[in-house]
């Protein structure tokens, strides 16, 4: 069994019209036994900008605290928020430090850039972005999920649209997947708001 | 798994603190490239001169000032490893990556797929990075290590980019690609292979057209047409067949965009578009998705149209500050 399915995991973002959506799944697990089905995979590191961790439950806390601590000595420093392309090098070096012995997660970050524009963005676990047009995914079913995502996305969707696009490809990949699951958490940010919904999903 | 572990003498240490311990007497002025003992967690670290807590310990402490590689999670994750879960793939690009020497300078192609074991990742990744403005280089191999080992992201003054930048600022010169080819190869070399980025590097400086390939150990070639990557057999046949001296410019780019495409269509791990660089003297073309053979033609134009909508059990509504702009009208204060 591989480490990142220890604890199991499934992201994804999309990039909508002036929106972005960013969605995982709920469950903690270790290896096959459930321990929790609230699990908060995705973090706001500021209003505009996100960040969802998959793989080992510990580091993506662990990860998620170190993030929020270089955000906030940014903003001292700056007097302003991160902008999403500034926050994923920050990951990206991060993670690329730890290149011999890396954290055993792998982040998606989501965000709305200058003018509105929305930005995704994945890792791999040593800090390789790969910045993405339309959808990122990460997890133990991101196989499912590029599957899902490559037939349902349309560019150029509205919130509402995009939110019910992610949603489906997120609870059709997770019916496929035994680590991943027991809900849903979705953000839709759009200039104006945030949206977090949580979703029912098979619980099994 | 056994090699990992070397006993020599009373401590059991990993192969990595072997390899830091050797490349000190090697090189003991690249002592900067490693962060402090990483064994030695009592000790607060110099990197934590601005958050001096006493006591805290390396691990905790986030700001290392003179960058290179960290290593205190290896143990942890040399525990795990042990207990049955399999380590991490990383982000491969496969690959076909080739340059050539023309009649007036370099050109560089790069298939764009980057993968993670049999998964595409990425249908459009960029190759070719930047190293300074007459000089670029393609990357083979672990997608972090070549965005890292060409790039200027991290603060860390090693990384080579930025040292020919540097470089730039103290000679007053045009960087050459000798300059950068040195320092690439000491930098791998350095780390023994570990740092898995094969690559081709191209430019045209005051000495006139270069081109070179870089192995991950450190090893260097000069030649007048290059491949690497795991599409690099079935360019260099199309390389060996038609290549001849003094190409011109349009010869010399149709015939790197054949020998890419014959790597995309034939090697599993390259793929989707031919991206391509042509540098000259005192000017460069960087031609992004030059060719695109691969498109996508199935998608529906309808689209999905979801019947049923997903159920949600709570909707919680942030809304968002509006920026506001404040703009100074009238007089300043009088001191």
């Amino acid at each position: 069994m591989s480490i990142f399915e220890y604890n199991g995991s499934a992201v994804v973002a999309m990039v909508g019209k002036n929106c972005f959506a960013i969605a995982s799944d709920r469950r903690l697990g270790v290896q096959l036994q459930t321990i929790a089905t609230d699990f908060q995979r995705i973090s706001k590191i500021h209003d505009r900008v996100f960040i969802a961790l998959s793989g080992l439950a510990t580091d993506v806390q662990t990860l998620y605290q170190r993030l929020v601590f270089r955000h906030k000595l940014y903003q001292l420093r700056e007097e302003r928020d991160m902008k999403p392309e500034t926050f994923a090098s920050l990951v990206s070096a991060i993670l690329y430090e730890k290149r011999f012995g890396p954290y055993l997660c792998q982040p998606v970050i989501a965000g709305l850039g200058e003018d509105d524009k929305p930005f995704i963005c994945t890792m791999d676990s040593i800090g390789a972005k790969e910045l993405a047009k339309d959808f990122v995914v990460s997890g133990t079913a991101s196989e499912s999920l590029y599957g899902a995502c490559e037939a349902m996305y349309k560019p150029d969707m509205e919130a509402e649209e995009l939110f019910e696009t992610i949603s489906q490809a997120l609870l059709s990949s997770v019916d496929r997947d035994c680590l991943s699951g027991w809900g849903g958490h979705v953000y839709v940010v759009t200039p104006t708001e945030i949206k977090e919904r949580i979703l029912k999903g098979r619980m099994d | 798994m056994d090699l990992l572990k070397v006993n020599w003498g009373r401590r059991k240490h990993s192969l990595f603190y072997y390899l830091f311990l050797a490349s000190k007497q090697l090189f003991p002025l690249d002592l900067y490239l490693f962060s402090p003992n990483p064994f030695r967690f009592d000790q607060p670290s110099s990197s934590s001169r601005l958050f001096d807590f006493g006591r805290m310990s390396q691990a905790g402490v986030d700001v290392p000032a003179k960058g290179g590689f960290s290593f205190d999670l290896c143990k942890r994750n040399d525990m795990l490893i042990q207990k049955g879960l399999k380590a991490p793939s990383f982000l491969k690009t496969g690959t076909t990556i080739v340059g050539l020497i023309f009649k007036d300078g370099v050109i560089l192609g790069a298939d764009t797929r980057a993968t993670e074991g049999p998964i595409v990742a990425d249908k459009n990744c960029e190759k070719i990075h930047y190293m300074a403005p007459n000089i670029y280089c393609c990357g083979a191999g672990t997608a972090a290590d070549t965005e890292a080992v060409t790039g200027i992201f991290l603060s860390n003054i090693d990384m080579v980019s930025s040292q020919l930048r540097l470089h730039r600022y103290q000679t007053g010169r045009d960087s050459r690609v000798i300059t950068a080819l040195t320092l690439l190869k000491k930098h791998l070399f350095s780390y023994q292979g570990h740092v898995s980025a094969a690559l081709v590097l191209g430019g045209v400086d005051i000495t006139g057209p270069h081109l070179h390939t870089i192995y991950p150990h450190g090893s260097t070639d000069t030649l007048p047409f290059a491949t690497m990557g795991s599409g690099s057999l079935a360019a260099m046949s199309v390389f060996e067949a038609k290549y001849k001296e003094g190409l011109t410019r349009d010869e010399g780019i149709k015939l790197v965009a054949e020998a890419i495409c014959s790597g995309i269509f034939n090697d599993l791990g390259s793929g989707s578009n031919v991206d391509i660089c042509v540098i000259t003297k005192g000017h460069k073309e960087y031609l992004r998705n030059y060719m695109e053979p691969n498109p996508r033609t199935y998608v529906s134009s309808k689209g999905y149209s979801f019947t049923k909508k997903t159920e949600v059990l709570r909707t919680k509504i942030t809304p968002l500050m509006e920026r506001v702009e404040i703009t100074e009208v009238g007089e300043a204060m009088e001191e």
